[in-house]
């Protein structure tokens, strides 16, 4: 045989791209990423330790600053279990059952995503403020929602409402109901068949809609703006501080909140890289793309 | 336990699953719904193991109605067209879930649990996989395993929505010798849906030809063969 002198022809996957077109468009992807991600981030954590560590933190020692990180705390303890909540109970109804007006329902939950989170402030604030029918007797009988937690907490669930239920619905839908009847069959009651088959199923979606769900809690700042009132100390946010300090100039504290309010974040982004190294296994069994 | 099934219809929205059927199924029987799709099959088998509730008729099991009995009440062994294995599960919790599910009272002590588990793994020839997840089998597993889970509630009644459909000619040959046997051993009435006639004619004793909702003949394997009631059976039958 004389095979072994003849060249190797150079195979290539349909779907490579040729060397140069790949090496320009790597460069493209990371440069958008320097530029839009690296770049502000830097930034951020750069302008906070302009003056040092001690300056940093000592301006997130004083009583607003602190006021503002558990304010945000609070609002995202309740907000984000809430639309955890909400979530499942949308996506189950969605795709469980079979009933009209099916997709206008979905597109519903979108909506959030949709409107100016700016106009769903203000929503809050024509519904509930005092001027109005509701907002009038809740004032009166001292449950103020507008310029209140309530009201912030109402802002956030609206505009944080989407992700967890974005999540769940094509995996439930892929799923299907067999194994939900499958348990039914076999003497579950509704509850049982939800607590062990439902949601062991849509465990890791629902962590990664309640992670995303957390992250933009924290940082939402149109709808609470409007809501709020900015009072210092009492319904100031963590980016409604943010924002009020750097219109006073005051870019050390502004930007130390800012980098807190970043890391925060990146807990939760590195909180759902974590797991989902530690269960790749498992995701891959439960086939959640 | 027999089964009647008195003037059941269903319709689904426009549509109509079943016009007026019935059917009456003697205790111990094995019986196949056999038709082409779309026939009414799984609706039929559904509307049996409370899935599903009839637009109107009635269900009898034992001679009493049983119409507006729940899921969970009826105790009937369903095996899915796709098997529906809890794939979050081993085996061995897999064919444990309806004994756990149990109320307290009359849940079997774990000990119980593991010797009953076992026992049906060995019925169904697999007792080594005990620990494996519903994705480390192969079809036929699954399909023995999905078997296995239906008989673990002690069912009163054993229904199989098309068992075969999704395996190779091989095994679909054990495959239905092993219900066959267990059918005989454990003397369960038991109900399949099948559209492929040798199956329906050489594992069953009674044999339903459907279409288009309706029920075209009732009878045994060598009658439906020997006298087709309808046009459509003998052409069924000669395909
Ligand atoms: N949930 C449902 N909603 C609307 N129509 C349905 C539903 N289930 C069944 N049908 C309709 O009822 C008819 C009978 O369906 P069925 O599933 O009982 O047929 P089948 O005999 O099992 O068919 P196959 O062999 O394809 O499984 C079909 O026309 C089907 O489209
Ligand atoms: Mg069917």
């Amino acid at each position: 045989m004389s095979d072994t002198a003849l060249p190797r022809p150079a195979f290539r996957v349909a779907t490579d791209e040729a060397p140069l077109l790949r090496i320009v468009l790597i460069a493209i992807a990371v440069a958008g990423l320097a530029v839009l991600v690296f770049a502000p981030l830097a930034v951020v954590f750069a302008e906070a330790l302009k003056h040092g560590w001690s300056a940093a933190i000592q301006s997130l020692g004083n009583r607003d600053a602190r006021s503002a990180i558990q304010l945000t705390l609070l609002i995202t303890a309740i907000a984000v279990p809430a639309n955890a909540a909400f979530g499942i109970a949308s996506a189950w109804f969605i795709t469980k059952f079979d009933f009209r007006g099916k997709a206008f329902l979905i597109t519903l939950i979108d909506l959030p995503f949709s409107v100016s989170p700016v106009v769903a402030g203000l929503c809050i604030v024509l519904l509930f403020g005092a001027n109005s029918a509701i907002g009038g007797w809740l004032v009166a009988n001292g449950w103020p929602i507008v310029f209140a937690i309530p009201g912030i907490v109402l802002a956030t669930i609206f505009v944080t409402f989407p992700f967890v239920a974005r999540e769940l619905i094509p995996v439930m839908i892929e799923q299907g109901r067999a194994e939900e009847e499958a348990a039914l069959t076999l003497g579950a009651s509704g509850w049982r068949t939800f607590r062990t088959v439902t949601l062991p199923n849509i465990r890791w979606a629902l962590l990664y809609g309640t992670l995303l769900c957390t992250a933009r809690a924290m940082g939402e700042f149109g709808a609470v703006a409007v809501v709020s009132g900015k009072i210092r100390g009492q319904t100031a946010t963590m980016p409604i501080t943010i924002e009020m300090l750097y219109n006073e100039y005051l870019s050390v504290a502004a930007f130390s909140m800012a980098a807190l309010l970043t890391a925060l974040a990146l807990v939760t982004l590195l909180l759902k890289t974590i797991l989902e190294l530690r269960h790749a296994d498992q995701l891959a069994a439960t086939r959640r793309h | 336990m027999h089964i009647d099934i008195d003037e059941i219809a269903k319709t689904f929205g426009a549509t109509t699953a079943l016009r007026p059927v019935s059917l009456n199924i003697p205790s111990g029987a094995l019986v196949a719904l056999l038709g082409p799709s779309g026939s009414g099959k799984t609706t039929l088998l559904r509307i049996l193991g409370g899935l599903e509730f009839p637009t109107s008729g009635r269900v009898l099991f034992n001679g009493q109605d049983a119409t507006g009995m729940t899921v969970q009440d009826r105790r009937a062994g369903f095996v899915f067209q796709s098997y529906a294995l809890f794939r979050h599960m081993t085996v061995f919790d897999n064919i444990a879930y309806g004994l756990r599910a149990r109320p307290r009272g009359q849940r079997p002590p774990r000990a119980e649990i593991t010797r009953r588990v076992t026992r049906l793994l060995d019925l169904i020839q697999l007792p080594d996989i005990a620990g494996r997840y519903p994705t480390q089998l192969s079809g036929g597993q699954r399909q023995r395993v999905a078997l296995a889970r239906a008989l673990a509630i002690e069912p009163r009644m054993l229904l199989l929505d098309e068992p075969f459909g999704a395996l190779d000619a091989k095994v679909r040959k054990e495959l239905r010798q092993g219900l066959r046997d267990i059918h005989d051993e454990t003397g369960l009435t038991t109900v399949f849906v099948t559209h492929d006639q040798d199956e329906a004619m050489e594992l069953a004793d009674l044999v339903v030809v459907m279409s288009m909702g309706r029920i075209e003949q009732i009878g045994r394997p060598q009658d439906i063969r020997s006298k087709p009631a309808t046009e459509f059976v003998r052409d069924f039958i000669s395909a």
